[in-house]
């Protein structure tokens, strides 16, 4: 339970921390450690040299732009968005999400940046930058790339970030007015990884009606992923059966897993009620309490 | 190669030399032989290693002591005043917050972390606070009620 020797650097500028993960491609890069420390505790990872990116102020900024959107430092903990008022003010579904990740203590260390490019299929983050419509900026040594969520996850634990990247903030577009939010997932105890989970954001039109909407399932498949169809049924409606519906739609098209935690059919179940209820979250409709 | 670092624990300065690979809880408890940090799980879940690193409640199994170079840290030994147990202890002694004792320091800490940040916290939050402690003895009944009654004490 004590994790093989490595070397150990802890670079104080961003252009440091890229020269070095660009020199060491054998590194592996330390953000909040809330999950690699656990593989190297067990020695499932025994890197030659750990990259520590906790003593770089550049990119653990938050920006609040003149269009609303809100530009987190990959650095950022989660807490941070619990905590802060302005960030939950301005990304309530993010502010929803987060008091499910894990406890106190890991949201104390655990990082934006850090769950995103570890992409755990069931972690809630994937799915919000998803349901967002974030965009993640990965720098390498001498240049910048911006990337959108859904293009960002490529599998089970995989991201686009490559070798001598790093990604360095992820841009929440602005919230519009009329954006309502769902966060629903279902999970053995609190804290735990989510068996399912789902991230809706529902934009309405001046009449009340869904004008569009993102949907964004986790925990069911290697990754977390958009349920497009369903969310285009919603468009022009706004009531129960829409959500039902969705759910149903939501249901056939995405595949599931079985591991030691549930079967693919239970999963396959989960997605069709947790979507509703999301959904109905968004709406705003009674049988969100009943459900 | 190992490092020097130097911090502040529990309002002293502490200095060491430590391989990278050490654990902010292993410093604690074999560097500066404060052993009140106890170690069940060594991988984050289990909670009884949780220390106060800048003010905040974090894992002191999931953090290098090299971290921790430049930080406040308050472990479990620090909360007791001039040999007077904080309130807080003195009311997990009141409500029987706990029997073997080894998942006390985290709980602890923990809530003391929470009652910080939070004077009149519901019997849910104080619940969700602790969601990342695990006790295998009395339950967590003994527990609510000690933070809760701390809570009240604190308010009065």
């Amino acid at each position: 339970m004590k994790p093989a020797a490595f070397e150990y650097r802890a670079p104080t500028s961003l252009d440091e921390a890229l020269a070095l993960i660009e020199a060491n491609p054998e590194a592996k890069l330390l953000a909040g450690g809330q999950s690699l420390v656990p593989v190297l505790n067990f020695r499932l990872a025994a890197p030659p040299l750990l990259i520590d990116l906790n003593r770089i102020p550049e990119i653990a900024r938050l920006a609040f732009e003149p269009d609303g959107a809100l530009t987190v430092g990959a650095m950022t903990r989660h807490r941070a968005f619990e905590t802060d008022p302005r960030v939950r003010r301005a990304q309530p579904l993010a502010a929803a999400a987060v008091a499910d990740i894990a406890h106190v203590p890991i949201r104390n260390r655990g990082t934006l940046g850090g769950s995103l490019c570890h992409a755990d299929p069931a972690a809630e983050w994937p799915a919000v930058a998803l349901a967002c419509g974030a965009e993640l900026t990965i720098a390498r040594r001498g240049a910048t790339r911006t990337v959108a969520a859904g293009d960002f996850f490529t599998g089970l634990f995989s991201t686009v970030v490559g070798q001598g990247e790093l990604l360095t903030a992820v841009r929440f577009p602005a919230w519009p007015e009329r954006r309502r939010h769902g966060f629903v997932e279902i999970a053995r105890r609190q804290g735990d990884f989510a068996i399912v989970g789902v991230a809706a954001a529902v934009d309405l039109d001046a009449q009340g009606d869904v004008g569009a909407a993102r949907i964004a399932v986790f925990g069911a498949a290697d990754m977390a992923v958009l349920a497009v169809e369903a969310a285009q049924s919603l468009v022009g409606r706004r009531g129960a059966d829409a959500a039902r519906e969705a759910g149903g739609i939501a249901r056939s098209r995405i595949p599931t897993r079985s591991d030691h935690h549930a079967s693919a059919e239970y999963r396959s179940e989960l997605i069709e009620v947790l979507v509703r209820r999301a959904l109905e979250q968004a709406l705003g409709l009674a049988a969100a309490q009943a459900a | 190669m190992p490092v020097d670092i130097a911090l502040t624990v529990n309002g002293q300065v502490a200095r060491g030399t430590v391989e990278a690979r050490q654990s902010l809880a292993d410093f604690l408890r074999e560097g500066l032989e404060l052993t009140g940090t106890h170690l069940g799980c060594e991988h984050g879940a289990c909670g009884a290693c949780t220390v106060l690193v800048d003010g905040a409640a974090v894992r002191s199994c999931l953090m290098f002591a090299v971290q921790a170079d430049g930080a406040n840290v308050v472990t479990v030994e620090g909360l007791a005043r001039g040999g007077e147990l904080s309130p807080l202890q003195r009311a997990f002694r009141e409500h029987h917050a706990l029997q073997c004792g080894f998942c006390t320091p985290g709980f602890l800490v923990t809530a003391t972390a929470l009652l910080a940040e939070n004077q009149n916290p519901t019997p849910a939050e104080v619940r969700a606070a602790l969601s990342g402690s695990i006790c295998r003895c009395t339950g967590y009944i003994g527990i609510v009620a000690a933070v809760l009654a701390a809570a009240q004490a604190g308010r009065e």
